[in-house]
């Protein structure tokens, strides 16, 4: 038996992807081993979110209450967990790998002496382990890590694992945690949140990303992707060439530091296929590379190839699909 | 204001696909003949804290755990400009997991002495755990930051730029502090400098071992490992590229579209 503590993000009703992705891990863990899944909310009440989470596939909702939870503060969310895993008596803590987590779920563990993985991609229950597979050098390896030794913390890598099918009107308990922290715990503070330009799709939600690398030579060409994204609906994603040379915002950048992104179409251009970017986007179900050199590893990826100079083959081809999607 | 740099020597993780190779025994990336980097966010890492050393003074150390052929990477951050350089090497660590890692690098920043920022990249190749930075500043009881791609300091304390999920957050935080750097354009490393590098090249690195540092040795090695790392196997890539021709690039766009048509992906 299994007993699994997942902690949502402070999206607030409805409960974002990240979190029921993490919620859907949890709940086939559960089944698979008769355990139980909790959701820690950190902040308190939110009108909505528990009839969502249970839907989603807790047992049972944790309002934790305190006023250092209720804005993001990872060293309060660190503290928190800290005594909540212990007194709940979870073996199994998940959350999704964002910026939060990536701060909160190593402390966590260290002050717990408990194993950690980060990204999962998947889990299961086998015979009194519970393992966690991963993504290694890059995404050239996959690695199985196997816990015999409870609680082990795991962040789950967003768009790998999908939610469970809504449970609707499914019961649940709700119950109200209280932990002791102190204004002195929470040692960072965000004095200000900037939220860069998206026009149109959020990239994570995105059904098509357009993205772009070094071969662009600059921030203009951009605009030519995004007039092909408006045109499939999609979003702008961008290589760490592009991020790094300051054409494109850093939270464009799709790869192993940036964005994990799977939609159904992924076209890349003027990208090269650097390990580090195919790690963001190489689970896209379709990728389409358009490249000057046939020798760029993205052919290697890639299931529809063009090579030639994007600048030449995009506004045609916008210009296609556009009859083709009015038709 | 003495900064130490975290960087881990591995190898280039943008080989080509075909000269990738795994040991079987070890599931460990062969080495062969390839080429030996210093993981690419910690050379932003010492560029930033070049810059930093630019405004504020103070002593750079770069720290390197590895195998004793690291002392290339610690050179090379020198060669950036670092003023020092310590390779911690040593057989029993080898194996270690992240949290052996962690506990060994704070021993080894204890030793070199006070220090007010602690940076490493923010994922390294390799396992790509991220987990290195949080879990150190954990063995030093200190704040942390992650995914910081800037810093200025402002009375006693930095303010700091932390990537997040669509821009990033201006934070405040206290001195001493450790965080993980990550890649914009405001700290692309720099090159070296020929004279920086036969300076280096001058210079000597202290190899530590583990009975210098006062460890606790039960946490390091491979027998401290929390976690049992059961297996590691390629994954095998669907690598057939179908190539869409023409004779123009209008042709070519008009093909593309209708292939995507043709496999109702649009």
């Amino acid at each position: 038996m299994v007993d699994i503590l997942v902690v949502a993000d402070a999206q607030g009703a409805p409960p974002s992807r990240n979190t029921l992705e993490v919620l859907g891990a949890a709940r086939r863990l559960a089944d698979d081993t008769q355990g139980a899944v909790k959701v820690a909310v950190p902040g308190g009440v939110v009108e909505g979110l528990a009839s969502a989470l249970f839907a989603g596939g807790a047992d049972q909702v944790l309002w934790v209450e305190h006023p250092l939870l209720a804005r993001p503060a990872p060293d309060a969310l660190v503290a928190a967990l800290t005594q909540l895993v212990p007194q709940l008596g979870a073996q199994v803590v998940l959350m999704a790998d964002d910026s939060r987590n990536r701060d909160v779920a190593p402390r966590v563990a260290y002050r717990l002496q408990a194993g950690l993985v980060t990204e999962a991609t998947s889990l299961s229950a086998e015979a009194g382990a519970v393992v966690f597979r991963r993504q290694v050098y890059g995404g050239r390896c996959l690695a199985e890590i196997a816990a015999t030794r409870f609680p082990v913390v795991g962040t789950v890598k967003p768009r790998s694992v999908a939610p469970v099918a809504e449970r609707v009107g499914h019961p649940g308990q709700e119950i109200r945690a209280s932990v002791t922290l102190d204004a002195s715990m929470v040692r960072i503070a965000v004095l200000q949140t900037v939220a860069e330009e998206v026009r149109g799709v959020k990239l994570e939600n995105a059904r098509v990303v357009v993205s772009g690398g070094r071969g662009l030579k600059g921030p203009e060409p951009f605009r030519q992707l995004q007039d092909l994204a408006q045109v499939l609906k999609g979003a702008v994603g961008a290589t760490r060439a592009a991020t790094d040379a300051g054409w494109v915002p850093v939270s464009w950048q799709v790869g192993q530091t940036g964005k994990t992104v799977s939609p159904d179409l992924y076209i890349a251009v003027g990208i090269s296929g650097a390990i580090q970017h195919l790690a963001g986007m190489s689970g896209s179900k379709t990728i389409v590379a358009i490249n000057t050199d046939p020798d760029a590893p993205i052919f290697k990826v890639a299931h529809l190839g063009v090579v030639g100079d994007f600048k030449a083959v995009l506004p045609p081809f916008a210009a296609a699909l556009k009859g083709m999607l009015q038709a | 204001m003495n900064i130490v740099v975290c960087i881990k020597q591995i190898i280039d993780p943008e080989i080509p696909a075909e000269q990738f190779q795994l040991d079987p025994g070890s599931k460990r990336q062969v080495r062969g003949g390839l080429a030996l980097v210093i993981s690419a966010y910690d050379q932003n890492a010492v560029e930033v804290a070049l810059q930093l050393r630019e405004k504020t003074g103070g002593k750079i150390t770069a720290l390197n755990l590895g195998e004793p052929e690291a002392k290339g990477a610690v050179k090379s951050a020198m060669g950036m400009g670092v003023d020092a350089g310590v390779l911690v090497s040593d057989p029993v660590l080898m194996g270690s997991d992240a949290f052996g890692v962690a506990h060994v690098l704070a021993k080894a920043i204890q030793k070199i002495g006070p220090a007010d920022r602690i940076l490493t990249g923010c994922v390294s190749g390799g396992t790509g755990d991220k987990m290195v930075g949080p879990l150190l500043a954990e063995e030093l009881g200190l704040p942390y930051l992650s995914f910081v791609s800037r810093f200025e300091a402002k009375d006693g304390k930095v303010i700091g730029r932390r990537l997040v999920e669509d821009g990033y957050e201006v934070v405040e935080a206290p001195l001493p502090l450790v965080a993980s750097i990550i890649s914009d354009d405001a700290n692309v490393p720099r090159y070296s400098k020929l004279k920086d590098i036969m300076a280096a090249a001058r210079k000597t690195v202290p190899v530590w071992k583990a009975v210098e540092l006062g460890l606790s040795m039960a946490g390091v090695g491979p027998r401290g490992r929390r976690l049992d790392v059961r297996d590691v196997a390629l994954v095998q890539r669907d690598s057939r590229c179908e190539l869409v021709t023409g004779e123009t690039p209008a042709e070519q766009a008009e093909r593309l579209a209708t292939r995507l048509r043709e496999l109702k992906v649009i």
